[in-house]
């Protein structure tokens, strides 16, 4: 299984190849020499339990953090230094684990502010609202409606963030990241916290982003259920280290990830 | 030009005339903006769509069911399937995979149009059981990429392929529109029935455009007109008075844009009239008082002040007397302060007539829209009658009465049980498939039997007491109409739903259903922190407070039937557990099986119940639910 996986993998360019990468903090060693290929298309999983690594490796990919050895290619081009906004410009989108919404500002103000990186009128003109500036607005205003309209979040349109219950934040959040057009989409636990019919409406979004879209996705998730009923590809990781990669079928069989993740209740 | 003899015949005219081809038709909130479509433009979408599935193989007599929230496509491929002398079936869009099942294989639909993944995955679920289904049809296609499924198609695909077929043979769509004929059934509406399976009745072209036509010359419509299009599709008033009376006259439809949004889209919109079941009128009442309750002092007590004053002059004009010249002063300044701005809030501000219909209307939410200014009305019909019997002019309105028949409609009270029978042109043609039904409810000579019993007033004025069979008598011999006491109960803003039992018993009990924003807004003022519903049920402070409401209302009950008993419920009732219709009717049989052990322990004397409760989830999934609930004195 991994061997034709890996021949697939040379045969086609992969969208996100981390190759061999480490991050220590102090004397942690959150992440040792970890390496994976994100094919274009695929929803991608990194699992793994408490304190594997998990969010350290994602904040290399989207650049909040820079990778002590090795390196992050994106479409073919060389990230490992890269800052978190010019990757966000290449077409890089995040969520975070614990939310983080502009709470005072509606659902809409946070998915327009989603779209700011592909915004190009300047100050001047954007001030006078006129021209360019008001074309420009009013096409990141149909998209971001087609984001909302996509997450059935039309009715809350002009709902303060903060005022949304948990699992509808989630779905914001999701929204803003997708506001920036991503090739990549990057999603630190989705599901993380929500009860089950909330996760099932995440896991719907999730796999109609990918398939509308075929938006790239990279998420983290905890939910061992979720994540081999939605991936295309799983990478486990334990205590740092890459300890499993391939299908979800070849992982769930692995015995290192039965040993190390799963445990003995399974 | 002779008046069409058909539905689609209107479409023809209204593309044609230019009186009407320039004139919004029908408007849809999409991407956050109202969309419009002319006349011309919602022709030219009906024909596509008509030559497509005429491409796919649909046939004169061929029925096409639609399933989903109203939007513009799914009136489209209404008309389509009309167009071609075909059949359409509207079905509600919130019933569970099981009752679709019965419907859609009773009704051989052969193409069904769903809005999304949701209405796909139900229909996929019971495929099996739909033998006559040849194509599936989406509207909305998120979600729908990589669904590998011979029979579906998208709705544009299906488009596409009617501008082929045009392409070929151009006239097609109007020599099959001109085909058609009055007496051609158009609409296959399942009645939610309270009692077993429902029935599918057929309404012929000529059944509800002479009922519309009825409509429009008892009630002020005009070709600008707007009306929102909010009600189930397969409720026929929506076929009815969304659909028929705007090709008619011309004016347009409005779909909002979800939902949970219809109530800011009606502000938004401002539609010129509207028809809205009680149970609307309700929670909009509530929600009023909810957010009267929660603002500042000084507006609390001007809201309250002009309240006392526009119920003052209508139980004045009820008692036929003259309101004293400060009472109307203060009235003309309300209208100022408080009646305009609550109605602009509402939406109501534009609307010239305002409909409730389907169920009684509690009087006491009657008089206070009516207060406030609010053209409110009855009208009264049913399904077998394409939706229309009886309309209150607007100088009779009256909240205890439905009104008197509308011209080119008869109305008589027959038999013991005073069951109201009506005769009119839109008395249906039967019920599909089950002629000893259809037999049992209409005479030879047309008088269709309504199942209520009512009877006919000094004014001419129609007057529902209750379902024929639902009227009882408790066991000292008086008299017992559940609907009346239930109606009382619901007028309070805590209580949602309600259950009356007494048929047989010595005195009135009655289950509650509490309206849990009201509720729990009530719990939040007075700091009592709760779960749930169930948890909120059955808090004693809760009891209290409904025990409070209903000695009120007993005041306003003659003392034989005044309500001893009562409990909570810890869920509410709801039609996915078959409690209810989707129309939200009652069905009193299953709920005195379900509930046996509470009418038990309402007359054995006990104090509480204990109940395993089953209950749905929207997804079809089942789960029970051990409730234990207190039953409280109330007199």
């Amino acid at each position: 299984m991994s061997l034709t996986s890996q021949a697939a993998s040379a045969r086609q360019d992969s969208t996100l190849s981390v190759k061999n990468v480490s991050k220590s903090f102090g004397g942690v060693k959150a992440n040792t020499d970890v390496s994976l290929e994100v094919m274009p298309g695929t929803i991608h999983a990194i699992i793994g339990p408490n304190g594997a690594g998990k969010t350290t490796l994602l904040n290399m990919i989207s650049g909040f953090y820079h990778p002590d050895e090795g390196s992050v290619t994106f479409n073919g081009r060389d990230i490992t230094n890269m800052k978190p906004a010019q990757r966000a410009e290449i077409g890089i989108a995040r969520t975070f684990q614990n939310i983080a919404l502009f709470r005072g500002l509606t659902v809409l103000d946070n998915l327009m502010l989603g779209r700011h990186v592909r915004m190009k009128a300047g100050v001047f003109s954007s001030f006078i609202y006129w021209g360019m500036a008001q074309k420009e607005e009013i096409a990141h205003r149909n998209r971001v409606e087609e984001i909302l309209d996509f997450l059935k979040l039309t009715d809350l349109r002009k709902q303060p963030a903060g005022a949304l219950a948990y699992g509808l934040r989630k779905r914001v959040e999701l929204g803003r990241a997708l506001a920036c057009d991503p090739k990549l989409l990057l999603l630190d636990e989705p599901m993380a916290g929500m009860n089950q019919e909330e996760k099932e409406d995440m896991v719907r979004y999730v796999l109609d982003v990918n398939g509308e879209w075929g938006t790239t996705t990279v998420l983290i998730e905890h939910d061992m259920g979720v994540v081999m009923d939605i991936s295309d590809h799983v990478t486990v990781l334990d205590q740092g280290t890459r300890i499993s990669d391939g299908t979800p079928d070849h992982v769930r069989a692995d015995p290192h990830v039965i040993e190390a993740y799963l445990g003995t209740s399974h | 030009m002779a008046e069409p003899t058909t539905i689609p015949g209107y479409l023809l005219r209204n593309e044609k005339d230019a009186a009407f081809s320039a004139l919004p038709a029908m408007r849809e909130k999409d991407l956050g903006i109202w969309q419009t479509y002319t006349w011309s433009q919602y022709v030219d979408n009906v024909r596509d769509f008509a030559l497509g599935i005429a491409a796919l193989g649909f046939k004169r007599g061929d029925k096409l069911s639609v399933i989903g929230n109203n939007r513009p496509r799914l009136y489209w491929a209404q008309l389509a399937a009309m167009s071609l002398g075909g059949q359409a079936v509207p079905v509600y869009q919130d019933a569970i995979a099981t009752e679709l099942a019965f419907v859609l294989a009773h009704s051989e639909a052969k193409i069904i149009v769903c809005e999304d993944q949701e209405q796909i995955d139900k229909i996929l679920s019971i495929r099996d059981q739909l033998p006559d289904l040849q194509w599936l049809v989406y509207d909305y296609h998120r979600g729908m990429t990589d669904y590998d499924v011979d029979i579906l198609k998208s709705f544009t695909a299906v488009q596409e392929l009617g501008r082929e077929f045009k392409s070929k043979s151009p006239r097609y769509f109007e020599d099959e529109v001109t085909k058609g004929q009055a007496d051609d059934i158009a609409l296959l509406a399942y009645t939610s029935g309270t009692t077993g399976q429902p029935k599918g009745v057929m309404l012929s072209h000529g059944n509800l455009l002479e009922t519309a036509r009825i409509f429009v010359q008892n009630e002020d419509v005009r070709p600008n007109d707007d009306f929102l299009a909010y009600l189930p599709m397969a409720w026929v008033g929506d076929s009815l008075y969304g659909l028929c009376v705007s090709l008619i006259v011309g004016c347009s439809s409005n779909c909002p844009e979800s939902p949970d949004s219809v109530m800011r889209d009606l502000r938004e919109l401002g539609p010129t009239g509207i028809i809205a079941a009680p149970r609307v009128w309700e929670t909009m009442l509530s929600n009023l008082q909810v957010r009267a309750g929660d603002s500042s002092p000084l507006k609390r007590q001007v809201y309250s002040y002009f309240s006392g004053v526009a119920q003052q002059i209508e139980a004045d004009k009820r008692d036929g007397k003259q309101s004293s010249g400060g009472l109307t002063l203060m009235h003309k300044l309300g209208e100022f302060l408080v009646y305009g701005p609550v109605r602009d809030q509402l939406g109501l501000r534009r609307a010239r007539w305002c409909l409730t219909g389907g169920a009684p209307l509690g009087p006491d939410t009657f008089r206070f829209f009516r207060g406030f200014g609010v053209n409110l009305k009855q009208v009264y019909g049913s399904t077998e009658l394409s939706g229309l019997a009886t309309l209150q002019p607007d100088t009779q309105v009256n909240p205890d009465t439905v009104g008197p028949p509308c011209p080119g409609i008869e109305v008589k009270i027959s038999g013991d049980q005073s069951e109201v029978l009506v005769r009119s042109k839109g008395v249906f043609k039967g019920y599909y498939k089950q002629d000893d039904k259809t037999a049992e409810a209409v005479e030879p000579d047309g008088w269709f039997h309504t199942g209520d019993a009512g009877l006919i007033n000094e004014h001419g004025h129609l007057v529902i007491i209750d379902r024929a069979k639902d009227v009882g008598k408790l066991s000292d011999g008086t008299p017992f109409a559940p609907q009346f006491i239930e109606l009382k109960l619901k007028f309070s803003p805590y209580i949602n739903e309600a259950v009356a039992f007494g048929d047989g018993f010595p005195f009135v009990a009655s289950m509650i259903a509490i309206d849990l924003e009201a509720v729990g807004k009530w719990a939040e003022r007075n700091m009592l922190p709760y779960t749930n519903y169930m948890d909120l049920a059955q808090k004693p402070e809760v009891r209290e407070l409904v025990a409070d409401e209903i000695r009120k209302i007993n005041i306003g009950l003659p003392e034989v039937s005044r309500i001893k008993r009562f409990l909570l419920l810890t869920k509410d009732l709801d039609a996915d557990d078959n409690e209810i219709t989707r129309t939200r009717k009652l069905r009193r049989g299953y709920i005195a099986e379900k509930y046996a052990p509470v009418i038990q322990a309402f007359y054995g004397g006990k104090s509480d119940v204990q109940l395993m409760l089953d209950v749905t989830f929207e997804d079809g999934s089942q789960s029970q639910v051990n409730s234990h609930m207190m039953i409280e004195e109330a007199a």
